[in-house]
């Protein structure tokens, strides 16, 4: 018999945990091409047009003169904007398809772990992908733009913190929207969901440049995508102004803990009946 | 050196392959869907499955068998009652229950963004198999389930049965004691359901109680070494195919066809007497023997029936379908 040797319950579900992850770097290798260029497009075509084709054209785009140089405020921006989209991307879409119409994930729940940890695995791998594309924005930065962007590292552990905590509670939203929309409602959700908390996450513009529109200032506060732009411009970018860290390192626990929570609930209901 | 007297954690749980005498334990089973419309899925089911059994649960669309596999699969909280598999609980301790549960579902759940070969691997990872062990055990059941061509090939190139076998293979991988097949025949042509009946068969031989739902009397008559039917979410009756067939009434007819039907009532008269021989009737050209399968009744019938020029003898054997009628007044595939 070459069973394996019979594992206590912590090391059976740490093996299971693992099993669960390379399954999915497997496939993820299989599509690395496609993967890499789902994350990379947008910061790509983004820096190219703002930061070098609108700085060569003639008169100067009216963008260069925003505040300390438009692509500062970019690079935290659009390294939140990856993370997000890996969130959903890794999490929600294919979770939907395999609660939907193949129930793919059957086998997975069968698995000896409490079912908590199939979802929270996706949450941990999403989050893996996440922090990927963040990191490839940093090199787009820096050779992409007419001016070099180069992040300040100083604060490195800054950067660590709010990447983890950031990819997780993109996980935990990409759960929550995966196991609570159906397939054929997802492309929607991209729309009514995705788009506007992007648009309206201070990843374009710095919270603080807010202020001239109070409403507004504030009304995006329940957006999360606001602290993790804000977390990384604090981290890598200080010479913008944005929020402290002892406001965003806090904001970003409690979305990550509403959503993880909502997120797992709809998993589990979903999963179990 | 001490004799080890002591007893592990692990020794204690009932291990894939390690006796125990009931492997599946249902007790007073129920489940209620709350809704719109409140829907008695399960409604009060009792039984046990013993170790190295082929168990069949035979009933209509509806009955409850999936609901009830659900359950014992963790995949579906009872609303009272209990299920134990291997003496654990699977409502207090699913995880664990998990460890000694093989399912195929009714769908195809294969991973589609895997090949056969990483679907049988990773489903033993997850399982705690190291690298080698896995990749031993998926090449081991390509063999088996005679896969092996098609190890690089995804779940989407294979034919119905095809990813029947495949499901098989991937439930029984992590060596489970007792695997639950849903339907497995739904959607197969005869032959790829003969070849998953010798496959569940074969399974037999490892050792592997299995738990099949079925709506098809055959099935479950070929298959079963007992057959629980249900309806309505209730259980109506319980034991081998061949019980039930005797216990409700479903017998083997002979029919003889006879030349000469001038005395056939006397010699049916004479026949009614024999033991084994539970009631003859006269039809058109020909006398049915009801008999529960008596030794030696047939060459007794050849020899009374010879002098009314015996031309022909068909035999019916009994079925489940019969006991079902009788059991229900409905058809099973009504």
């Amino acid at each position: 018999m070459n069973n394996p040797q019979p594992s206590s319950d912590s090391t059976l579900l740490l093996k299971t945990f693992f099993g669960l992850l390379l399954r999915d770097l497997r496939v993820l290798s299989r599509e690395l091409g496609p993967f890499l260029l789902r994350v990379g497009m947008q910061p790509l075509l983004f820096l190219f047009v703002f930061t070098f084709v609108m700085p060569h054209m003639a008169g100067g785009s009216p963008l260069a003169s925003v505040g300390p140089g438009f692509g500062s405020v970019l690079l935290p921006g659009l390294m939140a904007v990856a993370i997000m989209f890996s969130g959903i991307a890794g999490v929600a879409l294919p979770l939907s398809t395999e609660f939907g119409v193949t129930r793919e994930i059957d086998d997975r729940v069968m698995c000896p772990a409490p079912v908590m940890v199939v979802a929270l695995e996706k949450v941990v791998f999403s989050a893996l992908q996440s922090i990927i594309a963040a990191l490839l924005v940093i090199p787009m930065a820096i050779y992409i733009p007419a001016t070099p962007v180069y992040p300040d590292l100083h604060r490195w552990w800054l950067l660590v913190l709010v990447l983890v905590l950031s990819s997780l509670l993109a996980g935990a939203l990409g759960l929550a929207i995966g196991s609570s929309v159906s397939p054929k409602n997802i492309g929607l959700v991209f729309s009514i969901i995705v788009v506007p908390i992007t648009f309206l996450g201070c990843v374009y513009y710095p919270w603080a440049y807010l202020d001239k529109i109070r409403w507004l200032q504030i009304a995006v506060l329940f957006n999360p995508i606001v602290y993790i732009s804000e977390g990384l411009r604090s981290a890598v970018t200080p010479q913008v102004h944005a929020m402290p860290a002892w406001v965003v390192l806090p904001a970003l626990l409690v979305f990550l803990y509403v959503l993880g929570r909502f997120g797992l609930r709809g998993f589990l209901r979903r999963v179990i009946s | 050196m001490l004799p080890r007297l002591g007893y592990s954690e692990e020794a204690d749980l009932p291990r894939s392959g390690v006796s125990c005498i009931v492997i599946v334990e249902i007790h007073a089973l129920t489940k209620i869907y709350e809704g719109k419309q409140r829907v008695t899925a399960v409604d009060g089911i009792d039984l046990s499955v013993n170790p190295g059994e082929i168990f069949g649960l035979l009933g209509p669309n509806g009955a409850g068998k999936t609901t009830t596999i659900s359950i014992a699969t963790t995949r579906t909280l009872p609303t009272s009652g209990s299920v134990r598999i291997a003496g654990v609980d699977v409502v207090a301790h699913p995880a664990e229950a998990r460890r000694y549960i093989g399912v195929v579902p009714q769908y195809n759940t294969l991973d589609r963004s895997l090949t056969i070969y990483e679907n049988l691997y990773f489903h033993c990872r997850y399982f705690g198999f190291t690298h080698a062990q896995a990749r031993q055990r998926s090449d081991e059941l390509l063999a088996q389930f005679l896969l092996s061509e098609r190890r690089k090939a995804y779940p989407s190139q294979l034919s119905g049965g095809l990813a029947q076998r495949v499901q098989i293979a991937r439930a029984i991988a992590h060596r489970p004691t007792v695997l639950f097949l849903d339907e497995p025949s739904a959607g197969l042509d005869p032959q790829s359901r003969m070849a998953m009946w010798n496959a569940v068969q074969g399974l037999r031989k490892e050792g592997i109680t299995v738990v099949l739902t079925t709506h098809y009397m055959e099935e479950a008559d070929a298959l079963s070494d007992r057959v629980a039917i249900v309806d309505h979410g209730r259980m109506l009756a319980i034991g081998s195919p061949q019980k039930l067939k005797e216990t409700f009434g479903a017998q083997t007819i002979i029919h003889l066809t006879l030349r000469h039907l001038d005395a056939a009532e006397s010699v049916a008269a004479e026949l009614r007497l024999r033991p084994g021989v539970q009631n003859v009737e006269l039809a058109q050209d020909s006398l049915r023997v009801f008999t529960n399968g008596a030794e030696g009744l047939l060459t007794d019938l050849i020899q009374a029936a010879s002098p009314l020029g015996l031309r022909d003898i068909a035999i019916s054997e009994p079925s489940l379908e019969t006991v079902f009628i009788q059991l229900t007044g409905r058809d099973l595939r009504e």
